[in-house]
């Protein structure tokens, strides 16, 4: 029972990591300030919750699951709101989604 | 079994840096703090079991609400910013 709970949480971590990993690529290569967005905020969302399910299963009954249940919450809340400001502040900005913006590799 | 996700988190952290230092506008630097500082709670999380200290637990939760204050107050203030240049066309700057 405590090996298939350490197989679970192995497996989840690293689809966890995987996630964060792709969203940070995202952030970097996407040609555009919404779709960069996209990659980051959606999987930010999805790896926190993996990597912080497979903390939960390490940590079994106790004060730091609880913890670990508020951190999430608060992830949960926030990051979407987040992102939902911050689009919303770029589109008042006059920032369009639809043009690709000057890509940022080489230089403005 | 932690390292893999720390340092995945970490070169992720790496990433979001790279792009919140060569960031075309405004908005893509504050997208990449604040993914800066959801991948901090997650890294503080990791490595509270990573090195068996249950205490950094109360730092990932303090952290992740003052991540998402500060971003919100960064935000109201480029937004007023953005109004009032829109206001007066030959403020400039």
């Amino acid at each position: 029972m405590a090996m298939l709970a350490d197989i679970a949480s192995w497996v989840l971590l690293t689809l966890g990591g995987a996630f964060v990993f792709i969203g940070g690529l995202g952030a970097l290569r996407m040609p555009n300030l919404y779709t960069r967005m996209h990659a980051a905020s959606l999987t930010d969302t999805m790896g926190a919750v993996l990597i912080i399910a497979g903390i939960m299963l390490q940590a079994g009954a106790s004060l730091a699951t609880i913890k670990l249940a508020a951190i999430l919450l608060f992830l949960l809340l926030t990051s979407p709101t987040a992102s939902n400001a911050l689009a919303s502040a770029a589109l008042l900005a006059g920032q369009r989604p639809g043009e690709a913006t000057a890509s940022s590799e080489r230089g403005e | 079994m932690y390292y893999v996700v720390t340092i995945a988190t970490l070169v992720t952290m790496a990433l979001a840096l790279i792009r919140a230092l060569l960031g075309p506008s405004i908005y893509d630097r504050v997208l990449a703090a604040n993914m800066f500082g959801t991948k901090t709670v997650l890294l503080l999380a990791v490595i509270a079991f990573l090195y068996g200290r249950p205490d950094f637990l109360d730092l990932a939760l303090a952290y992740a609400l003052i991540n998402f204050i500060g971003v919100l107050a960064v935000l109201e203030f480029i937004r007023r910013r953005a109004y009032n240049q829109a206001a007066e066309p030959g403020a400039g700057s």
